[in-house]
């Protein structure tokens, strides 16, 4: 039987900024096909490591794949990634139907265009508005919009329903389920723990720059002894317990 | 290249619609057409257009230029999570600005002289040159906002590095070159005056301007010496290609530095 390759395998990877060394050796194997939380105090990393898998941030030492492909520089293993970060981002003057033709167009993707959310969101009204006059939550939904809309075999998203009424909230975290039912990976740092603990398999916990802790929820529950993630999570951050 | 084209497509779409190009492109047409008014015929006008060239597109190029950069900050890191390279990303961006910004002015000063073509002759060939420096100027001060607002990731210091490279250019350089003059005086400054020139984009923009006009009281000391050494034809390609470098410099340094960096 041979061991599935992991979505995101990452060795060694560490990162400085000036004198602020941000990851200092990350050793870890994300599972393909589940949905891994990413959590940690501020500083801890998080989104350092969210941009170096997704590119943005190049390491200084250690090796990261993705999906099976090294990430060196080549944006070509990015077709299969989605992202969704923490504060969406569009030019102003487009609207939001444009926005959505020029990600469409950027991909070039043959993959059906997945518009689900678009209907469950109710955004078609909203599609023909300037971005700029559009509400910071439809923002981050036309942002979902476009993590979703080509069916990638990665998810990263980066506190995403920090900006979502709770019935949108609702809705995304429906989506995320459905994803991983259809095989898609997903990392997803969030500070609200209660969320990761609906949604989530396994935790990955950050600190200072390392993992400490990399499981199923079920079995961090175990080691700290605690029944609530948020619990769990704490007695991490205090050191109570070890990996 | 097809990916670059397609970015400079929509950001072209996006900056076309601001408010600012708008405006920028209106004050160009209301000046211009100010001129007119006033009684100047194409080639007054012309002349009178010189400094607005010289000195409001540079500024508007370097302070426009590097806050674009900065505003699309997170809009550059939602692009770069797309599969686009980091090459074709920084040639979209820069294209994306350039366009409009030369846009506004060829429409800003050109509307006006298309309006005003019936009254009386129009200086089709000065008017050409003006135009094509302006453009000039704008890729070449574009190409320096970026390379500034890429070098520091402070918003403000960013912005306040354009301003003083454009103080420099327009302000400071004539002085220095004044001071240097005046201190050598003594000694053969002809070459090092050549290559002082060289230097400054905004001056060389005047000096090709001014080598078409044939307005020597106002070429200054390092146009004079230009015209003097290379003739006016020769001068006009030398300052071409030189604005030519100081777009493509700064532009390598930037995409260099844009494909390197952290976002």
């Amino acid at each position: 039987m041979t061991t599935p390759v992991p979505a995101i395998l990452a060795e060694g990877l560490t990162k400085r900024f000036g004198r602020l060394e941000v990851l200092r050796g990350i050793d870890l194997a994300v599972p393909a096909g589940r949905i891994t939380g990413l959590v940690g105090p501020n500083a801890a990393g998080k989104t350092t490591f969210i941009k170096a898998v997704l590119g943005l941030v190049r390491p200084d030492q250690g090796s990261l794949a993705v999906l099976g492909h090294r990430v060196n520089g080549d944006e070509r293993y990015r077709r299969q990634v989605g992202y969704m970060p923490q504060a969406a981002s569009f030019p102003e003057n487009l609207t939001g139907r444009e926005v959505l033709a020029m990600v469409r167009d950027l991909r070039g993707a043959a993959v059906a265009s997945d518009t689900t959310l678009l209907e469950q969101f109710q955004l078609e009204p909203e599609l023909g508005k300037p971005v700029r006059t559009l509400s910071g939550g439809t923002r981050q939904k036309l942002s979902a919009l476009v993590a979703f809309l080509f069916q990638p075999d990665l998810l990263v998203l980066d506190e995403p329903t920090a900006g979502l009424d709770p019935v949108a909230s609702g809705i995304f975290k429906e989506k995320l389920a459905e994803t991983r039912e259809r095989g898609t990976t997903v990392l997803l740092a969030s500070h609200t723990l209660a969320e990761l603990e609906e949604v989530a398999d396994d935790i990955v916990f950050l600190l200072d720059g390392r993992v400490r802790f990399h499981g199923p929820i079920e079995e961090l529950r175990r080691l700290t002894g605690f029944a609530r993630l948020e619990r769990a999570v704490a007695a991490l951050m205090r050191g109570d317990a070890a990996s | 290249m097809r990916t670059a084209c397609k970015i400079l497509g929509y950001q072209l779409r996006d900056i076309a619609r601001n408010r600012w190009i708008i405006a920028y492109a209106v004050v160009l047409l209301a000046l211009t057409e100010a001129l007119f008014r006033l009684g100047g015929d194409g080639s007054r006008v012309v002349l009178s257009l010189l400094n607005v060239v010289l000195i409001l597109v540079p500024l508007v190029a370097l302070t426009f230029g590097t806050l674009y950069l900065y505003n699309a900050r997170e809009f550059i890191e939602l692009l770069l999570a797309q599969p686009v390279g980091r090459g074709s990303m920084f040639a979209g961006l820069w294209g994306g600005l350039v366009l409009p910004l030369a846009g506004a002015l060829l429409l800003g000063v050109g509307l006006p002289f298309l309006f005003h073509a019936r009254d009386g002759v129009v200086p089709l060939r000065s008017l050409l040159i003006l135009l094509a420096t302006g453009t000039l100027l704008t890729s070449a001060f574009t190409a320096l906002a970026f390379l500034l607002a890429l070098r520091f990731d402070d918003r403000a210091r960013g912005f306040g590095a354009a301003l003083l490279v454009w103080l420099m250019c327009a302000v400071v350089y004539d002085g220095v070159v004044l001071l240097v003059v005046a201190l050598f005086a003594d000694y053969p400054l002809e070459t090092p005056l050549l290559v002082l020139m060289l230097l400054n984009p905004l001056d060389l923009g005047r000096v090709l301007l001014l080598l078409d006009l044939d307005v020597a009281a106002l070429l200054g000391y390092t146009g004079a010496v230009f015209q003097h050494f290379l003739g006016t034809a020769l001068g006009m390609g030398v300052a071409t290609l030189a604005l030519l470098a100081w777009t493509a410099l700064p532009l390598a340094l930037g995409a260099r530095r844009f494909a390197r960096r952290d976002f």
